[in-house]
C-alpha cells in the first residue's frame, strides 16, 4: 500500500460516504461501548474492538458508533462490553472475546436477539458508588 | 484455581502506551504528545524510546512516589477506572530489560514521561499490534488533542487527532474508525525496514 496523505483520506471518506448513503442502513442509534481500563487492555480489549469495527464494516452497519471508556467496575469479566439500541434492553455483556464480540453483532445488533451466557449485570451499588467518588 | 486462559498482564508495546494515554486524557490534559521512535543503538542492535507529555493536572512529588507502587490506590485517581496498574507494569517491564524509565511532574503543569529499551531484548515487549494501538489512541471520548510522532531511523510520519477528525467528520462510527485503520496502517508500512 503506498503511503496516504490526508488529501487521499479526504477522498476516500466522501466515496465511502456517497456509497452509505445510496444503502442509507438504518443503524444510527446503535451504541457499542468496550471498557478499555487497564484491566480491559489486559483481557484483549483491544483484539474485541476490532473484531466489532471488522465485522461491522463488512456487514455495511458503518453507522454504528463504537466507543471506548475506561473500567466498567466487571474487572473479573473483561473484556466487557455495552450494547446501546432501540428495540433492545441495555445489556453488559462480559468475557467477550474477538468471536463473542462477531456472535453480538449477528445475534444481537443484527437479529435482535441476546447473547445469553455473556450477559453481566451492573456492578453492586457499593462499587458504582466508589468509582463515582472520583468523578 | 481460576483459569488464566487469555489473559495476561500488558504485553505488547501498544498496551502500554494504550493505558499511558489514558492517564493523560484523565488527569484532563488538553495537549497530549506522543513520540515512538525505533533507532541504531551504539552496540548494533535498535533501541526503542518513547517520550509521552501532556499539559494534564501533573502529579507533586508524593502522588509521583505512590503511582509507581503496584500496591497503591487511592480509589480516585483513575475516575471511571477502579484500578490503575500501568505505570507500575511499564516500570517493571522497562527495567527488566535493562532500559531506562524517567517520570518527572509538575502540579498545574503537566507530566513528562520517557523511557527507552533494547528492542532486541528477548523480554522487550513486541511491536505487533502496533497501528491498531496507534489508532485506539485517537479513539478515546473526549477533546484532547493528540500528536504522535512516529521514526524508525531515517522515516517517520505525524499524526494530529484534530487533523484527523476534521478529514474524518469522527473518530466514532465504525466507518470513520475503518479509514482511520487503514490511513495509519499504510504510515506504518512506509517506514524504512532497516
Amino acid at each position: 500500500m503506498a503511503k496516504m496523505t490526508l488529501e487521499d483520506l479526504r477522498k476516500l471518506r466522501e466515496t465511502k460516504r456517497q456509497d452509505m448513503d445510496m444503502r442509507s442502513p438504518d443503524n444510527k442509534d446503535v451504541d457499542i461501548i468496550v471498557s478499555m481500563g487497564t484491566s480491559g487492555i489486559a483481557a484483549g480489549a483491544k483484539d474485541t474492538l476490532k473484531a466489532f469495527v471488522e465485522e461491522l464494516e463488512k456487514r455495511g452497519l458503518t453507522n454504528v458508533a463504537v466507543r471506548q471508556v475506561g473500567g466498567m467496575g466487571l474487572d473479573h469479566a473483561e473484556p466487557t462490553v455495552e450494547v446501546r439500541m432501540d428495540d433492545m434492553p441495555q445489556v453488559i455483556y462480559g468475557s467477550v472475546t474477538p468471536e463473542v464480540a462477531r456472535t453480538i453483532v449477528r445475534r444481537h445488533i443484527v437479529g435482535k436477539k441476546l447473547v445469553n451466557k455473556h450477559i453481566y449485570d451492573r456492578p453492586s451499588a457499593d462499587i458504582v458508588a466508589d468509582t463515582k467518588r472520583g468523578e | 484455581m481460576p483459569s488464566t486462559k487469555g489473559y495476561r498482564l500488558h504485553y505488547t508495546l501498544g498496551e502500554y502506551l494504550l493505558d499511558l494515554v489514558q492517564n493523560s486524557i484523565e488527569a484532563d490534559a488538553q495537549l497530549i504528545s506522543l513520540e515512538i521512535v525505533e533507532e541504531q543503538s551504539t552496540t548494533g542492535g535498535t533501541t526503542i524510546r518513547v517520550v509521552l507529555q501532556d499539559d494534564g493536572k501533573g502529579m507533586d512529588r508524593d502522588v509521583l512516589a505512590r503511582v509507581l507502587d503496584p500496591f497503591y490506590t487511592d480509589g480516585v485517581k483513575h475516575p471511571g477506572r477502579s484500578v490503575g496498574l500501568g505505570l507500575p507494569f511499564l516500570k517493571q517491564m522497562v527495567e527488566s530489560v535493562d532500559g531506562t524509565f524517567h517520570i518527572e511532574s509538575v502540579p498545574a503543569e503537566g507530566t513528562r514521561l520517557e523511557f527507552s529499551f533494547p528492542g532486541g531484548h528477548v523480554d522487550a515487549p513486541p511491536k505487533d499490534g502496533i497501528t491498531d494501538s496507534l489508532q485506539r489512541l485517537f479513539c478515546f471520548d473526549g477533546d484532547y488533542e493528540l500528536h504522535v510522532v512516529r521514526r524508525r531511523f531515517d522515516s517517520g510520519y505525524i499524526l494530529q487527532r484534530s487533523e484527523l477528525k476534521d478529514v474524518l467528520g469522527d473518530l466514532e462510527t465504525v466507518g470513520s474508525q475503518s479509514l482511520l485503520a487503514e490511513y495509519i496502517s499504510s504510515q506504518e508500512e512506509s517506514l524504512d525496514t532497516q
